[in-house]
């Protein structure tokens, strides 16, 4: 303390910690957009249904990544998980001190000059966006209590896990694997589970017709769809520029700005592509694409140049798109576009690091100095495949330890509701109630 | 001529638009219906307040043919929408008095068909 009162350390540390739950409230905001995107590409009878597993899968991710989540996490461990202070996030701790100075158990989140509940709250809001993820994909059919089940276990265990090798000192980490605000550890990580969650379920009454050919169910509100990818939008302007932890001006700035333009090239190129493959732009499509750039940008967000990020936008509205078609050849329903979004694009993000990253960019805004350049700018191909190891590894750990925990749902509580309850509604089904009363709703699917 | 009015349960109403396609009938109203009849209610629960809900949604469907055609028509939304459970619906057959087309003017037989 100097004779002032405060040290410049000081003001460091509360210009950090403001920005960081700033973004914390950003991202957290983004639960809004997912409740909205979600209800309003699905019908009208299942809204109250997608609204309340929305709403309180945050409670659920809030209670188990403070119970277990964090702990295994970031605490030190091994290479594949974290084992000390793990329940109630209890461990030793001496946030915000730093490097050398930070002496607790997380030290894997050492390198952050804030206090210790702050690195905390922005972890928890990225947890519960992976656990959002799944509610989409499984949505109009799913039975309440096994997908609140499946929530406690992704958030608990699941995410954490993964969490840990890419993020909490693991050993992707270890291999060099970037993935700066998480397309691989939160988007591609709730892909996976979804995806597994898909093929236990089974598509949606009606979907796919016995000819072979595939059914539109239309969603019921665009309104709120469109207000929902803006929320998400603007959302993701705390997930990117807020993994930095700190208020680095150039950095955020510049996070900043690479997502807003793999943002806006995803939109353009996701119209065009929908304009031409469907004939007329399709706005479902132009909602997807722009979660598309946004999903793909997440990993490479903080190590790439704007004209890469430009490309990186444009090559996910595209690949959205066309991803979309083809898991309904495969006849895997996903009522909003989930996979195309989190599990496609998550995918290909984190590749894109491999591609588009250079050294010097990670180097000046302090983000990540031991980033290789990618594969487009220098030829070399050793962050590629740390890229693709990652990859790999999360699709395989997370894709059947999912597909085991829907299995074990599916034989014991059961995963579907019935036909009948399908038909009429999960509303009315599974809640006793229904979102529009009073309104006449036509209801012939 | 005749009109046919028929209530039928809101997910069969593609089997039965497809069965009256196959007989070459083209023609008709669809309309979303509230009623009750044999099928009784559900319930709802709103803040802890239990309520029997007895008007179930249902689709009500009109087509006005010409007297051949009743029989065809009649089969196809049977044939379209019976599932063997109480709440499949009902058909009504009524005579009509006449038919004008607004467009041409064309009245009763050629008007409908």
């Amino acid at each position: 303390m100097s004779e002032a009162g405060i040290t410049l350390q000081e003001v460091k540390i509360a210009i950090d910690t403001l920005w960081v739950l700033l973004a914390t409230f950003l991202v957290f905001f983004m639960n809004l957009g997912f409740a909205m995107v979600e209800s309003g590409l699905c019908r009208s009878k299942n809204t109250v249904n997608i609204l309340t597993k929305n709403f309180i899968v945050f409670a659920i991710a809030t209670i188990s990544f403070w119970v277990i989540g964090f702990g295994l996490m970031f605490s030190d461990g091994n290479s594949f998980t974290g084992l000390s202070g793990l329940l109630f996030a209890s461990g030793m701790d001496n946030s915000p001190a730093t490097g050398d100075a930070y002496t607790g158990v997380y030290s894997s989140l050492g390198w952050a000059g804030v206090p210790f509940w702050a690195k905390f709250i922005f972890q928890l809001v990225f947890c519960g966006t992976c656990a959002t993820i799944v509610s989409g994909a499984v949505a109009e059919r799913i039975k309440f209590h096994s997908f609140l089940i499946f929530s406690f276990i992704i958030c608990a265990i699941i995410y954490p896990l993964i969490g840990h090798w890419i993020w909490g000192g693991g050993w992707l980490m270890e291999l060099g694997m970037f993935d700066f605000s998480g397309s691989t550890v939160i988007h591609s990580a709730g892909g996976w589970a979804a995806l597994a969650g898909i093929l236990m379920l089974g598509p949606r009454i009606g979907k796919y017709k016995m000819d072979g050919s595939t059914k539109p169910i239309y969603g019921h509100n665009m309104t709120s769809a469109t207000i929902g990818a803006l929320i998400l939008w603007f959302g993701w302007f705390g997930f990117n520029p807020g993994s930095t932890l700190s208020a680095n001006p150039e950095a955020l700035a510049h996070i900043a700005m690479t997502t807003c333009i793999a943002a806006a090239m995803a939109i353009l190129s996701s119209t065009v592509t929908s304009w031409i493959t469907q004939k007329k732009p399709d706005l479902s499509m132009i909602i997807n694409g722009c979660l598309a750039g946004l999903v793909a940008i997440t990993a490479p967000c903080a190590f790439v140049s704007m004209t890469s990020a430009a490309v990186i936008g444009a090559i996910a509205g595209t690949l959205v798109v066309f991803s979309v078609f083809f898991w309904d050849k495969l006849r895997i329903d996903d009522p909003v576009g989930a996979l195309s979004v989190h599990l496609v694009n998550g995918v290909f993000g984190s590749l894109a690091v491999g591609l588009f990253a250079e050294q010097s960019i990670g180097t000046d805004l302090g983000t990540g100095a031991l980033v290789s350049n990618g594969l487009f700018i220098d030829g070399s191909v050793s962050q590629l495949l740390a890229q693709g190891a990652g990859v790999l590894a999360v699709a395989l750990f997370v894709f059947s330890v999912s597909m085991v925990v829907w299995a074990i749902l599916k034989k014991t509580l059961g995963l579907r509701v019935t036909k009948e309850e399908e038909l009429a509604g999960l509303d009315i089904g599974e809640h006793g109630m229904e979102a529009y009363s009073g309104f006449q709703i036509f209801n012939n699917l | 001529m005749k009109l046919i009015t028929a209530y039928i349960q809101g997910p069969k109403l593609n089997d039965v638009k497809q069965e009256l396609f196959r007989n070459g009938i083209y023609k008709m109203s669809v309309m979303t219906a509230m009623g009750c009849g044999q099928q009784l209610g559900y319930q709802e629960n709103y803040r802890g307040v239990v309520e029997e809900v007895n008007l179930l949604k249902k689709i009500r469907i009109e087509i006005a043919v010409n007297d051949e055609f009743v029989k065809p028509t009649v089969d196809a939304i049977i044939a379209g929408a019976r599932t063997g459970n109480i709440g499949d619906g009902k058909i009504f057959v009524q005579a009509l008095e006449e038919c004008i087309r607004i467009r041409t003017g064309e009245t009763n037989t050629v008007a409908i068909g």
